[in-house]
């Protein structure tokens, strides 16, 4: 315990970089997702394969393979990136795959009804889009983000294998030198279990806040665990 | 809302004989949180005896069904069924596990859901034969032939082997019925069978609880919104609003000439449809 | 540099050789799983005290936190308390464990999806206990948990990619090998990558086709 607590700056240093990846993975993850989502919901079919093709391999490559390739394959092709962005980018394309998805699925099944709406009030397509299907469809999006939010801050343990300096990475490099394997070891899980129930409790903040009405079906309790192909941490989180 | 005043003992028209009546209900109270569901209901159905029970919906009518299915607890009271006590809880006492007696007794029940609550990996003839095989230890052939008479009873001779999915509302409701009859029940419970219905398959299932009303000496409870089809076929009608038995008599009586003003009111506003 | 063919199908078969320890891997790790998920679920729902709670955290705790982080625990705090294991057999027991959190859940998910009305109806006709168990809920419930077991399936032959970090001769360690050895990493972990999809594609589009069939002859 008190090697921890020697360490604890080192260990601190590799939190904020965990967090660091949490914050801008996520952010950009939001943004794949709503582009690759609604990309393969479009009509014109140079925006909807893409956009599969895109979401097909991030979901259907494990992380690390993703991580691996970006950063020892690409240089090869000409795009060099610092480990660190490597982390983020492909913490976002991966995630974002599984989030566009969610997106695509929230919409669609609000879908048909609401547009059919919109075309008899004679609202254009993408304002139809904007202002009528995204917003409504938010809520139903929630849940599942928490889940792929969780499965992110997991993932970002990752990125210790190209050597970028998160909390795991930090971790490994104390164990070697001190050999408190147990006490370091016990305290990386705790910390990232930690994080993951306040995640947890945020998005269900957000949930509440965000909810458009209390007497919508109750999900099938299976929907709730399940995450669709999840990526490579084992699944969604607590 | 009725007080408690207002309730009348929904007793048969015959002097109570004790050990005679088929159900007893004695002083039965049953309340979620502050919702008073039934309040010291006291009620008896002679045997043989065909009893519809109307009223605005959360009166506790489908309550008293689903007491007497051991589906929920009664809070306080005393049920019997055919001389057997299925139910006896002393006011805050702890809610009693299943017993021995309570199974046995049980038996003797048969329900039909609102939601049919068919088997759906079953077909229909499947549905109808498993609680004769499983309980009353029937060899399949037996319980298969049997199976198939009820289904034909019902009209559904045809479609012995679909399963639920490929039947109307009104046929898996029809195979519901002929389930609970494969166990010869003394006594068969109607909750709302026809509410769920498309109108224009409400009369086929009607038609088979006709039937059975007619050329049975089972005790039907039924509770339901068929007011033509209750009159019709009842020996007697209970009025029931917010947990209380408020009047009961011949179905001519209370269809036609009601005592109690929230039965005229109830009438009224269901009959005007 | 730029794709070289001729190194790419030189190297196919050692990377082929991985891919066989990751399926390999894949399927002790699910069945490993699947049972111990299912007595994890079995203590919850039987509710014994302290024990069913001790579970549900476990169930929590490992659903929480990183597969490498308890890759990296597995390796090498049990030698330190004597037990000495392969690489492989490491990462399997990791995998097995960690996802029998998710299987666990999918199990008690998938019973309580069971319409209500079907207990109600198995009351109604005095069916005992077992029967209604095994003929009338556990049939329903299966139909619904087995797509979802399946695409933990697929997941659990992704992540497996995890144990290259333990030194797991599977597919992606294969990969790092050789690209350490021949500097030269485009090849090897493009052909990973492209494997990957090889199985996990197909393999999905499977599972998606037996949620549609199991749910329609219900």
């Amino acid at each position: 315990m008190s090697t921890i607590i020697t360490y604890a700056p080192l260990l601190w240093q590799g939190l904020l970089v965990t967090l660091e990846l949490l914050v801008l993975g996520s952010a950009l993850a939001l943004v794949v997702a709503f582009t690759a989502g609604l990309g393969r919901l479009s009509r014109h079919w140079a925006l909807r394969t893409p956009a599969a093709i895109f979401i097909e391999v991030f979901r259907g490559t494990s992380m690390i393979v993703q991580l691996f390739w970006a950063y020892y394959a690409l240089p090869l092709l000409g795009v060099e990136l610092p480990a660190f962005a490597v982390g983020v980018v492909v913490l976002a394309a991966n995630e974002g795959a599984y989030a566009a998805e969610i997106v695509r699925g929230a919409i669609q099944s609000r879908a048909a009804g609401q547009t059919e709406a919109c075309v008899a009030l004679g609202i254009p397509p993408a304002k139809r889009m904007r202002r009528i299907l995204i917003p409504q469809s938010i809520p139903a999006m929630l849940p599942s983000f928490g889940n792929v939010l969780i499965d992110l801050l997991k993932n970002t343990s990752l990125v210790a294998t190209i050597t970028v300096l998160d909390l795991t990475f930090q971790g490994l490099t104390i164990r070697t030198s001190t050999g408190a394997t147990t006490a370091v070891f016990t305290t990386l899980l705790v910390v990232y279990f930690i994080l993951s129930v306040l995640l947890g409790q945020m998005m269900k903040f957000l949930e509440r806040r965000f909810a458009i009405d209390r007497t919508s079906k109750p999900r099938s309790k299976l929907a709730k665990v399940m995450r669709p192909q999840s990526a490579s941490t084992g699944g969604s989180g607590v | 809302m009725p007080s408690p005043a207002e309730s009348i003992d929904a007793e048969s028209p015959e002097p109570a004989n004790g050990s005679d009546e088929m159900i007893t209900f004695e002083n039965v109270s049953k309340s979620w949180g502050d919702n008073k569901v039934l309040q010291g209901l006291n009620f008896h159905v002679k045997p043989a005896e065909k009893v519809s029970i109307i009223g605005p919906s959360g009166s506790g009518k489908t309550t008293i069904l689903r007491i007497l299915m051991t589906l929920e607890t009664p809070g306080e009271g005393v049920v019997t069924v055919d001389g057997d006590e299925l139910w006896n809880v002393a006011a805050g006492q702890r809610i009693p596990r299943e017993t021995k007696q309570m199974r046995l007794t049980r038996r003797k029940i048969g329900m039909v859901f609102q939601q049919f609550n068919l088997f759906p990996h079953l077909s229909a003839i499947q549905n109808v034969m498993e609680a004769p095989v499983q309980v009353l230890g029937m060899s399949k052939d037996e319980a298969h032939e049997r199976a198939k008479d009820l289904l034909d009873m019902v009209g559904l001779g045809e479609h012995l082997n679909h399963k639920p999915p490929k039947l109307s509302g009104g046929q898996q409701q029809r195979v519901a019925i002929a389930r609970a009859m494969a166990m010869r029940p003394k006594v068969m419970l109607f909750d709302e069978v026809t509410s769920a219905l498309d109108p224009e398959l409400v009369g086929d299932v009607l038609d088979v609880i006709r039937d059975l009303a007619t050329s049975t000496d089972m005790t039907m409870l039924l509770v339901t919104h068929e007011m033509r089809f209750a009159e019709e076929i009842s020996d007697r009608v209970v009025m029931f609003d917010s947990g209380i038995a408020v009047e009961q008599g011949p179905p001519k009586k209370i269809f036609k000439q009601p005592d109690n003003d929230r039965t005229k009111k109830f009438l009224r506003a269901v009959l005007e449809h | 540099m730029t794709w070289d063919t001729e190194y790419a199908l030189s190297i196919l078969p050692r990377l082929l050789r991985g891919l066989l320890v990751t399926i390999e891997a894949t399927f002790a790790g699910i069945a490993i799983a699947l049972v111990l998920g299912l007595i994890v679920a079995v203590i919850r729902y039987l509710r014994i005290p302290i024990i069913s709670h001790l579970f549900t955290f476990y169930v929590s705790f490992v659903r929480g936190t990183p597969l490498l982080v308890q890759a990296f625990a597995a390796f090498f705090i049990l030698p330190d308390y004597g037990i000495t294991m392969s690489a492989l057999l490491t990462g399997i027991l990791v995998v097995g464990v960690n996802y029998s959190a998710y299987t666990a859940e999918v199990y008690r998910a998938g019973i309580e999806d069971v319409d209500k009305g079907q207990w109600e109806a198995t009351t109604a006709l005095s069916l005992p206990g077992r029967p209604t168990w095994t003929r009338i809920i556990l049939p329903q419930a299966v139909r619904k948990i087995i797509p979802v077991l399946g695409n933990y399936w697929i997941q659990m032959f992704k992540d497996v990619a995890i144990l290259s970090a333990i030194t797991v001769s599977e597919l992606l360690y294969t990969a790092q090998t050789i690209g350490s050895s021949d500097y030269r990493y485009l090849e090897p972990l493009t052909i990973v990558g492209l494997l990957y999809l090889a199985v996990s594609y197909p393999a999905a589009i499977i599972v998606r086709r037996l949620e549609r069939r199991l749910a329609f002859s219900r």
